[in-house]
């Protein structure tokens, strides 16, 4: 068969003379430039401070008592408790977290529609540890022009030296990282000194480890395409804006036709390329608003700078809307920034984000520092006892969240009369350890005959109370509603 | 048309022959890499049979050289979990039986242990949530009706030798005769009998017959169930006047167990579990609610 052709005598079958293109594009390096200007400090600003909250909040103290951690920050996954400053929250309290999750989201919208990407340009790790890795890269092979010439030149002695120094403090820096993260989850003065030892669990070192790599690869090679390709964020983001939001635009009404300012006609960017030698991204801001500008404002720095000294108007590229753009290319003023930021969508956001906000905060305060849960026995439903009457069990979950051990005692409130016992004792009262959960069993007895003993349901409240809540000026409380359930004959 | 013609791009590799609807395939080689990989499996494969356990012989299969084995793998873990409870057993072993509960931990482990033990061995009868099968013949252990005993001391002895088998010698027995199948009493006496015992368990029953029921009561019952009825833990005789029945106290179960009788057997334990288990799941009994 072979040498046939094989298209002979199917003409129908139509196939392409020319090769598919390749679906792989190779990363173009990016080399950003040195740059000076209002959003650059803000973003120093902004780094300092992040880092700084990160690097140190595990290692601020707050005291509380015997028996508890006395760090201000922590999440002890053993205990089952996370700690911040003086609230306390408990796995049964997740509701917490759940709401903190939603003000999350609503802020995401609010900071979304009202200024754009403004996450992705100044807050986001990925954004504020690459800056970290290319000032220590600027540090030491020098600024864009010494590192696209040490890029592009042979392995030689020098390229070796400031390669290894660069990767060397690079990993220092994603080590420090990884350590940090680590020191939330355990005492950290005893981690540390665990870790130092070679005493601390594996999952702390494995822990280490991946974030070390991940930071390294991340924030030293990866940059931009974990903005471009990795991250779901800018497409989300993308669908949340509107023409009123803010982002990063170029006046090309103003600035082109760009190139040299003695040619006649040719607009104020005189094509110097400082807004694509500065950006993080590697991204022409000239060509428009797209998806890998994480609006950080860089090229607004650089720009300005350039229009200063050839005596133009600053702001060709500056923080811009969609409408704006719209009024400056029929020469009408754009509108105020306050404008963009207060609108009935970004008031509604404010006002559903401080709403859950404040129901956060007034749940916190008006939660009982003791918990009970209380679960029917099942199997069976009711017991007989010898003298005909009926009676049920209830396994209590008692938590006690204060720093010392507390007595609780019980009642039981329902239209028809119950009497309550406790298994293991014969008082109505169970010590409960300090910051702990104990598990009881209660029961409630009707006598025989009685309405409770002979109805199919009895509708009750169980209550708890902390007795020696009696001395704090609130005795607490708590109760949870359950039901007994007779013999239906 | 204005189709062209196709010339094969490689017809240097020749095609397979194979051919459907005119599409044909070329005669490439496998990928190097693809046939690393491939002879690399093969390698392996060899290897981790000469390692593991793998071909198999008429006595089992070959061991392996590194000697692995899931099942000692399990004995294992089984034995250092029995060495890491090892010195609480000792001391549940060693403790007073009633001094249980008054050690917070030892209790702690009592119960969960216990609650393990009950589960696999004591469910098949008692049930899963210790409640019996009422009128069955198998005990709730839930109330506060105890026959052979309710506090610590007699749960452990029950468990530990059981009752009415015939293995264990210290196994706690009595018999209830079968007045009816036996003759030892007339048709009409246990009708009577019956009546009685409905009358001083509090249920609706016939005077008249009760009270001849009465006699025939104190003459062949109250040697075991007492006088009174209340009846004698000491044999295992059940009370005949509170509300809980063990075989149902309705008066056609009460005349079907005068006239056969009952014979309720539950194994010995002893040997089978271990004393530390026994205790274990005396305690989580006696904390179901009845203990004594």
């Amino acid at each position: 068969m072979a040498g046939v052709a094989v298209n002979e005598g199917r003409p129908w079958v139509n196939l392409p003379d020319t090769p598919p293109p390749s679906l792989y594009a190779a990363r173009e390096p990016v080399f950003p430039r040195r740059v000076k200007g209002t959003f650059r400090t803000m973003k120093w600003w902004i780094l300092a401070v992040t880092l700084g909250i990160y690097y140190i909040t595990p290692w601020l103290r707050w005291d509380r008592g015997p028996n508890l951690p006395d760090q201000a920050v922590l999440v002890d996954m053993a205990g089952r408790r996370f700690f911040f400053f003086m609230i306390e929250i408990w796995p049964h309290e997740f509701y917490f977290v759940a709401g903190l999750l939603i003000m999350a989201g609503l802020g995401l919208f609010l900071f979304t529609s009202a200024l754009g990407r403004v996450w992705c340009g100044y807050a986001c790790p990925q954004t504020v540890w690459t800056d970290l890795f290319i000032l220590v890269e600027r540090w030491v092979e020098g600024d864009r022009n010494a590192r696209v010439k040490l890029h592009r030149q042979n392995w030689n002695g020098e390229k070796a030296r400031k390669r290894a120094v660069k990767w060397t403090l690079w990993l220092l820096i994603a080590a420090g990282t990884g350590g940090a993260w680590v020191f939330y989850f355990a005492d950290a003065p005893t981690l540390l000194r665990n870790l130092l030892t070679g005493a601390a669990h594996p999952a702390a070192y494995a822990t280490m480890a991946v974030l070390t790599a991940t930071t390294f690869v991340f924030g030293g090679f990866a940059r931009e395409q974990i903005c471009i390709y990795a991250c779901p964020w800018p497409r989300i983001q993308a669908a949340m804006m509107d023409e009123d939001t803010l982002t990063i635009g170029y006046r090309d009404w103003r600035g082109e036709p760009r190139g040299k300012q003695s040619v006649e006609g040719s607009g104020d960017c005189i094509d110097c390329m400082a807004c694509v030698n500065v950006c993080p991204q590697g991204i022409d801001i000239r060509d428009g608003q797209q998806l890998a500008c994480i609006t950080c404002g860089l090229c607004i720095d650089a720009c300005n700078d350039v229009m200063d000294k050839i005596g133009k108007p600053p702001n060709l590229i500056s923080y811009l809307a969609l409408t704006d753009e719209v009024r400056e290319r029929v020469g009408q003023p754009p509108k105020p920034v306050w404008r963009h930021i207060f609108r009935p969508r970004t008031l509604l956001y404010t006002v559903l984000w401080g709403g859950i906000g404040i129901a956060l905060i007034v749940a916190l305060f008006l939660r009982a520092n003791i918990d009970v849960s209380v679960t029917p026995v099942r199997n069976p439903t009711f017991v007989t006892l010898s003298d005909g009457s009926i009676r049920n069990a209830y396994d209590l979950r008692l938590r006690n969240k204060h720093g010392e051990d507390r007595w609780f005692t019980f009642s039981a409130t329902s239209e028809v009369p119950l009497s309550l016992s406790l298994e293991g004792t014969d008082a109505l009262r169970v010590l409960v350890p300090a910051n702990a959960t104990l598990d009881q069993r209660l029961y409630l007895t009707a006598a025989a005959g009685s309405p409770a003993a002979t109805s199919d349901r009895t509708d009750l409240r169980l209550w708890v109370k902390d007795v020696d809540g009696d001395v704090v000026p609130r005795a607490e409380r708590v109760s949870s509603r359950t039901v007994f359930n007779g013999k239906d004959e | 048309m204005c189709a062209k013609k196709i010339t094969p791009k490689k017809p240097e590799v020749g095609t397979s022959g194979h051919q459907w609807d005119g599409i044909e395939e070329y005669n490439n080689p496998l990928p190097r890499w693809w046939v690393w990989t491939f002879y690399a499996t093969i390698v392996f494969g060899i290897g981790y049979t000469v390692a593991y356990p793998a071909w198999p012989l008429i006595r089992g299969a070959t061991p392996g050289l590194l000697g692995a084995s899931t099942r000692a793998d399990v004995a294992a873990d089984i034995a250092a979990v029995d060495l890491a409870n090892a010195a609480i057993k000792d001391r549940l072993v060693a403790a007073d039986l009633t001094q249980i509960g008054a050690d917070p931990e030892l209790a702690a482990y009592a119960e969960s242990a216990g609650a393990a033990v009950f589960r696999t061995n004591c469910t098949t009868c008692h049930g899963s949530g210790a409640a019996g099968f009422e009128g069955k013949g198998y005990p709730n252990l839930l109330d506060d009706d105890w026959l052979w005993g309710g506090d610590m001391e007699a749960i452990h002895t029950t468990i530990t030798h059981g009752i009415r088998n015939t293995n264990d010698p210290d196994a706690r027995y009595s018999e209830m005769p079968k007045f009816g199948v036996d003759a030892l009493l007339e048709r009409n006496q246990i009708a009577e009998v019956t009546e009685h015992v409905l009358a001083i368990s509090g249920q609706d029953h016939d005077a008249a017959l009760a009270t001849a029921g009465a006699v025939v009561f104190a003459e062949n019952c109250a040697a075991c169930h007492t006088e009174t009825g209340k009846g004698d833990r000491e044999q295992g005789a059940p009370n005949l006047t509170d509300a809980i029945w063990l075989y149902g106290g309705s008066r056609e179960a009460i005349t079907h167990s005068t006239f056969y009788a009952r014979f309720g057997v539950m194994p010995n334990w002893s040997p089978r579990l271990s004393e530390d288990e026994i205790r274990a799941v005396s305690f989580y009994v006696h904390g179901r609610g009845g203990g004594e």
